[in-house]
Order: structure tokens, then sequence, then C-alpha cells
């Protein structure tokens, strides 16, 4: 059976509405007039346990209610939602047990108490016999490196710190699904890496089922299999991430370095010698000094082709070809194309 | 003139905002109202009018006088001030073209008249009504009544401001914050009304300032104070309005150099 | 870990913290000790000039005022946690606490026990003690478990009420201050003896938030006195469980303002 199922969730949100101004004011203070969000319209997936799951869509796509549903913190107004057999909002205490839950923005941790006092006061909220939570912390301490800050009071770490300690205290009774709300926000470089490392030994070694929301396209890149696409209140794609690319990621990036830097600038040349992506079959992306990139559909333009039309017309020091990177495949999804985008209210596309 | 009437308008605004907190707020002082007279009459039940400072329907006005105009009283400090001593910003203030006393005067007296015209008007209303407050006196009394208010508003803004000004000597300066209003509900007449204080105790009354806030106006509607003894508390009130306004000055010429010289 | 234990740990960690910042922490003992001083001083000024009120003299006033201060400042001083829980809403910080396996009221509870009440609570002693000997009132087992009783149904019954004044936080976050009006505003009322009271106040006290059954009734009898209102003597042991079931009613809310917080969201 599947650790996680969701079947045609529905979630309406009533939002207040108050005009501007002072007659505005004036009016709230008799009527109040409200507005319907239609945040999900009809979310179905499955997951194993086991996979490593990324949820992406633009803000306000219903990313954050799909997983407070799953949580147990939020009721749908249709649908159903069974992780582990059971309905996370009705059993809540037996439910929250089984899952931890890491918010990027917030920290769980006790502001004035040292890091160990926490987790020491999550063991005794959780209930977790004290043999398995000096293993559970041993542990966990040694995989993020956590020794150092151990008695340091929370509100004295930096992000990079406190996330690691987050990501300790959400794992301290080993739950068997993860669910991460960007975790990698406002990290330095060498944080991102190691959260991310973590995670995926997490999920490798243990087999920790974890669901990641972000923004963050290089944390799916490195960390997912599997990528669940939302916006407008439905799934636009669910699949492996090398479907994702192949669905709306045919684009191909050729990169030259002209000899001549000049060339490149349509200012300084004149019109004869310019470089015109267009002639070539190819879209300019942009543009740095003597180096150009160009998008192309290698579908209708093939890349050696490409390269001998340019190659012909320029002198050309160095080039490579790429595949764009997933941030310009996902903003494809949400919606460049509006055709694509469903278009429901509370969902503009970034 | 023009900036401290752009505070006071955006106040306002904001004010506005928070209905249910004002209707909220009418309820909670008819309900206290409604228990202080309650025991007051048990009070007078027991002992008559006849020797009493005041009559037992001029306390019940008093009292609901003090209801209408709880907000008047200078409870804590401006949480803005408070913020920027705080973070520093007050740095910005002194670069501001203004007079910065005249500018926390200004938003002491439109933090003071939004809530107290939001909750004194259906209280006016309600108590008017159905709970005892009676008209005023006389012509005189209505007259010389909104002269006694404007003088509490003045006062209590320079207290306020006063209070502002211990921030910028320590900004958790908690024990303030819990003795002046309670002091001050106290002498202004707002617990009990200044008249049922025991005799030997009213020359001190009569000489602090804190019953230019409450007492002086609620006894002028009750004709209580009238001809020259009203003149008098009026000219009690601005008295000390002056000095207060006198010694805030100082002490925030005092104050921000102290403050420069910390660097904030 | 059971429960108590739990709430025990988060008390041991509040008081902590807030016994760290020594001098503030005198300082608001102080504060609010001088406080209540004032507050009975307005008792005071008014029974030296009026001697009696409705036949109950300054030292069973002090009796009644005791009692009630005793029994709010407890409560006020554990139920912090929901006495600011609008904060916590607005700040969408609830939702922490429902992923976490243990009852909210619990982990609510356990945010905060205010030590600084303690000036209050020994104010109310303190006059509760000059009244009860001015009396000549003896203390022996009955009256002791009489007025503990009273204690705790007075401590039940204003925790329902902060509970109550928390569940609103669920629909709005502004103006849950009329709740004030039946917490201090409660105080206010029972520190004299209902008895005095028109007809509608007794009736709000008695019957509505059951403040009355709790602070009046018990200390009555305590002061072997008969109510003149006429009800029967047995209402002093059975009055402090109306505050015990009053809290059970606030529970039930709270219960149910969380499913409307769960069916909404934040």
């Amino acid at each position: 059976m599947a650790q996680i199922e969701v079947r045609d969730l529905r979630k309406t949100f009533q939002v207040s509405a108050r005009a501007p101004g002072l007659w505005g004011a004036l009016r709230g203070v008799v009527r109040r007039e409200w507005r319907e969000v239609h945040a999900l319209a009809g979310v179905s997936f499955t997951l194993e346990a086991g996979e490593l799951v990324g949820y992406i869509g633009p803000n306000g796509a219903g990313k954050s209610t799909t997983v407070k549903i799953m949580s147990g913190i939020l009721v749908p107004d249709h649908g159903t939602c069974l992780v582990r057999g059971r309905v996370p909002w009705r059993d809540r205490t037996a439910h929250v047990a089984e899952i931890g839950v890491v918010f990027g923005q917030r920290t769980q941790l006790w502001w004035d108490l040292p890091v160990v006092e926490s987790f020491e006061l999550l063991r005794d909220i959780y209930r977790v016999p004290p043999p398995a939570y000096a293993r559970a912390r041993d542990e966990l301490v040694a995989l993020l490196g956590l020794e150092p800050l151990l008695d340091v009071p929370v509100r004295q770490l930096s992000l990079g710190q406190r996330m690691r300690c987050d990501l300790a205290a959400a794992l301290l009774h080993a739950p068997p699904i993860l669910f991460l709300d960007e975790p990698t926000i406002g990290l330095d470089a060498p944080s991102k890496l190691a959260v991310r490392e973590f995670v995926r030994r997490l999920n490798r070694e243990r087999g920790v089922t974890v669901i990641l929301t972000t923004h963050d396209m290089d944390d799916i890149e490195a960390l997912c299999t599997r990528v669940i696409v939302i916006a407008g209140g439905q799934l636009l794609s669910d699949g492996p991430l090398g479907h994702l690319r192949q669905r709306f990621g045919r684009e191909r990036w050729l990169t030259v370095d002209l000899s001549d830097p000049g060339q490149a600038d349509p200012e300084q040349v004149d019109p004869g010698q310019a470089f015109r992506a267009e002639e070539f079959g190819a879209r300019l992306v942009r543009r740095d000094g003597g180096r150009v990139c160009l998008a192309f559909d290698p579908e209708r333009v093939k890349p050696a082709e490409l390269i001998a039309r340019v190659t012909a017309r320029h002198a050309v020091q160095d080039l490579f070809v790429e595949e764009p990177p997933i941030e310009e495949i996902v903003a494809k999804i949400y919606g460049e194309d509006g055709r694509i985008f469903p278009g429901g209210p509370g969902s503009p596309p970034p | 003139m023009k900036p401290l009437l752009a505070i006071f308008g955006a106040r306002f605004r904001l004010l506005l905002q928070y209905r249910a907190a004002a209707w909220a707020g009418v309820v909670t002082q008819v309900f206290f109202g409604a228990v202080i007279t309650a025991a007051l009459s048990a009070f007078y039940a027991g002992a008559g009018d006849a020797r009493q400072p005041l009559l037992l329907s001029q306390v019940v006005t008093y009292v609901w006088l003090g209801q209408a105009f709880f907000s008047l009283l200078p409870w804590r400090t401006d949480p803005e001030v408070r913020e920027q001593v705080v973070s520093g910003g007050l740095a910005y203030e002194l670069l501001r073209p203004v007079d910065l006393y005249a500018l926390w005067f200004a938003r002491a007296l439109a933090l003071k008249t939004a809530p107290v015209l939001l909750r004194a008007l259906p209280l006016f209303v309600v108590a008017g009504l159905f709970l005892g407050l009676r008209r005023p006196a006389s012509l005189e009394a209505a007259l010389l009544w909104p002269l006694a208010v404007a003088g509490a508003v003045a006062l209590s803004s320079a207290f306020m401001v006063l209070m502002n000004l211990s921030l910028l000597w320590s900004v958790s300066a908690d024990g303030i914050h819990y003795l002046v209003p309670v002091l001050v509900m106290l002498l202004s007449g707002q617990l009990l009304p200044l008249p049922l204080f025991p005799e030997w105790f009213k020359p001190v009354l009569l000489v602090l300032p804190f019953r230019g806030l409450m007492d002086t106006p609620h006894r002028v509607w009750l004709g209580d104070l009238s001809g020259a003894a009203a003149a008098y508390a009026l000219a009690h009130q601005w008295l000390w309005l002056v000095a207060l306004i006198a010694l805030g000055r100082h002490l925030l010429a005092r104050g921000l150099r102290r403050v420069v010289i910390q660097g904030g | 870990m059971n429960a108590l234990r739990l709430y025990a740990r988060y008390v041991g960690l509040s008081w902590r913290a807030q016994l760290q910042y020594r001098a503030s922490f005198a300082l608001q003992t102080l504060g609010t000790a001088l406080l209540s001083v004032v507050d009975f001083l307005a008792i005071w000024v008014l029974f030296d000039r009026f001697k009696r009120i409705a036949g109950w003299s300054l030292a069973e006033v002090a009796v009644f005022y005791g009692t009630a201060n005793i029994a709010w400042s407890l409560a006020e001083g554990i139920g912090r946690g929901f006495d600011d829980f609008g904060s916590v809403v607005k700040r969408g910080d609830f939702d922490r606490l429902l992923l976490r396996p243990r009852s909210t009221v619990l982990q609510l509870l356990g945010r905060e026990f205010t030590l600084r009440r303690i000036g209050r609570i020994g104010q109310g002693a303190a006059v509760l003690a000059w009244g009860w000997r001015s009396l000549g009132l003896g203390w022996d087992a009955a009256r002791l478990g009489l007025w503990l009783l009273a204690v705790a149904g007075g401590v039940a019954l204003f925790e329902g009420i902060l509970i109550l004044q928390a569940t609103l936080a669920f629909w709005t976050i502004e103006s849950l201050e009329v709740m004030n009006t039946l917490t201090y505003g409660g105080v206010q009322t029972v520190q004299y003896p209902l008895a005095i009271y028109p007809g509608w106040l007794r009736r709000f006290f008695l019957l509505v938030v059951p403040l009355g059954c709790v602070a009046y009734f018990p200390v009555v009898r305590l002061l072997g006195r008969t109510d003149p209102l006429g009800a029967p003597a047995w209402l002093g042991w059975a009055g402090p469980f109306a505050g015990f079931l009053f809290l059970g009613v606030a529970l039930r809310a709270w219960r149910f303002g969380i499913r409307h917080y769960t069916s909404t969201g934040s």
C-alpha cells in the first residue's frame, strides 16, 4: 500500500477584502466583504515509502495548502488523504507523532534555551524512550556537525546553524516521513550543501520519505528523483525530473565566445557586421561582453548546423552546448505561456 | 504644522480600522461603570446623601464621565517612540526639521483624541439614556466643561511625553510603567471620586496635577466646581501644563544630549 | 512522559527564564504588589467614610477581596499562555503546536507561568489574613478545606474565561479585551459580597459566569453568616463546583475553535 495517498483534494478559502482609503475604512466598520480563493482544485498523487519528492509551484499555487492537509493541520473541503493508512486531521496526535516538519523560515526550537534543552523538551513531548533518544541525538549531532552548538541558545545561532538544528529536532523521534518547507532559504552556499547532503543521506540510507517544497531549483536538481508541479491549485506535472525536462525543456543553449567582442554589441558595429540571432534560427538569451548565449530548438535547427552557421559569419574563440537551467524550464511551466496556465485567482506568475 | 496634521490624520484612520476593538471597549467601560456605581450605591444606601460631599446621583454621573474618558489617562508610552529608542531610529528624528517636543506632543494628542472620541460618544449615549449620566448642571457648566476637557487632554499629552522621555534613560522602565498608571488612576479620581477621599488627604490632591485630568472636568460638569472655584481649577490645569511642558522640554534636551553622546 | 510531568518541566523552564532577569523581576513583583495595595486602598477609603456596605464590614469585605484576588492572580499566572494567544495565532505559531502529539491546552499552559503575580497574591493573602484575624475566626480543617476548594474553583473558573478568550482568537484577533470585563471586571465585582449588587448583576455572576458561586457562597459560609438573600448554606460547599463545570464548558469551546481553525486555515 502506498505510504501517502491523496485523491481529488479541494480547498477554498474566504479572504476578507477591505476597500482602500478612509471611506473604505469607514465602510469596513459596518460591513465586511469576502473574496473566494480556490487554493486546491482537485489534486491527486501517490507516494511510496522512501521517495524523495520535490513539490514546486509559484507562490499561491497550493503547495503549503497541500502540505498542511498532509500534516493534519488543515481539513480539505473535498477529497481524501491517507498517510500510513490514517486520515491526518482525524487522528491528529497519532499522525503527527509519525511525521517531522521543518519550516524554513520559522524555528520550532525554544528561543532562549540552549539547543540541547530544546531537544530534551522535544524528547519529552514526543515521548521518546531515553535510549532511543540518546541514539538518535548522537547520530544526528554527528551527521549535522552540531556538537559545538548544543549549549548555545537558539537566538544566538546563525541561520545555517539553526536550520541544521531544526533538522535534527524534527528527526529526534525517528519519523518515517519528513516534510521540508523551504529548508535552504536564506542559507549560504556551504550550509545549503550541508543540508542537501544530509537530506540525501537520510533518504538513501534510512529510507525516510521526504517531501520537499522549495523555490530553489538547485535543491530539486540535487535531491529529487520525482517532481510534482502545481499551479493555480492544479497539478501540471508529476513524474521523474527527466520527464520534466523532456516535456518542457526541449530547448538547448549554445554559448559562444566571439573573438571580437565588439561584434556582439549592436551599438558599436555597423549593421552589416552585427550579430543577429534570428538569422541563425535562434533566440538571444543574454549577451555579456563577447559571450553570447543563444537558445534554439534542436528539432528545428540541429546543434551542429547552428554552430556551422554562427562560425561561418563570426570568428569564434570558444563555444559549448548545454541544457538550460531548470529555472528556465519551470518558468515556462509557471506561465510564460498563458495557455499552460489555468489562471486561477491568487496565483500570478512570478 | 502640516506634518503634524498628517500624523494626526494617519492615526485616526488607523484607529478606525479597529472597529471591533472600539465596540468591545464600550462594552468593557459600561460593565466596569455599572459595577462601580452599583457598589457606590450600596455604600450610599447605608449612609444617606445628606452628609456626603456629593449626592449619589452626582457620584454616578462622575463615574460615568470617568468611564467615558478612560482613555484620556496617560497609560503608557508612545509605542513608536519606544521602537525608535530601542532601534536607534531616534537619530533620524533628530535630523528632521521639526521640533521634537512638539512632534511628540502632537503624536500624544492624536493618540488621546481619536480613541477618546470613539469611546466617549457611545458611552455618553448609553449611560445618558439608561445608566444615570445626568446633563451638565447649568449653562455655565456646559460652557466651561469643554475648556476643562481641553486642559485635561493637554495635561495628559504632557504626561505622556514625560513618560516617553523616561525611555531615553532606560528602555525597560518597567517600574514606571506599572506604578505611574496606578498612581494616576488613584490621584485623578478615576478609581474613586476625589471628593470621597478623607478630608485630611484632600490638600494633597488639590495641589497635585492629576486632578486636572479627571476630577476637574467632571466636577465642572456637575456644577460642583463653578464660578471662582472653577476658574481656579482651570488655572491649576494650565499652570501645571506650563510646568510640565517646561520640564519636558528641559529633560528632552538633556536626554537627547545623553543619547547622542552614547551613540543612540 | 505523562502530561503532569511534562507540565512541571515546562513550568521549571519558564521560571528559570523569568528569574534570569533578577532585577527586572524584583521590580515587577514590587510593582504588582504596590498596584494591588492601591487597589485595596480605594476600598479602605470608602469604608473610612461609610463604615459599612449593605451590612458588611471592612474586615468581612477583606476576606472576599483576598480570596477573589488570590484565585485570580494564580489563574492569571498559570494561564498566561492563553492570555496572549492572539499573538500566537497571528504569528502562525499555532500550527507548530498542532504538529506535536500533545494536547494544545497543555502546550499553551506550558508556555509561561508568570511569577510576578506573586506580588498580588502576597497582598491578597495579607488582606485576607488581616480581615480574618479582625473577625476573630479560627482555622480548622473544614474551614481550610472549604477555602482551598473555593480558591480551586476560582482558579478553574478564571482559567475557563481565559481559555474562552483565547478561543475567540480563532475567529478574530481584534478586540479580545472584552473578556477583561469577565476577569478584571469579575474580580472587581466579587471583591464585595455579591448580595450588595442589583439583581441583573447577581444573576449574571451566578448563572452565566458563575463567579459568584465560587467566590460568594463559600466565603459567606466561612464567615459564619447567612446570605441576606436567603440562599441555603450547602451552596457554600457546592459553589466551587460551578467553576469546574465552567472550565469543562470552556474546554469544549476550545475544541470547537480548533475544528474551525483547521477548517479555515490561518
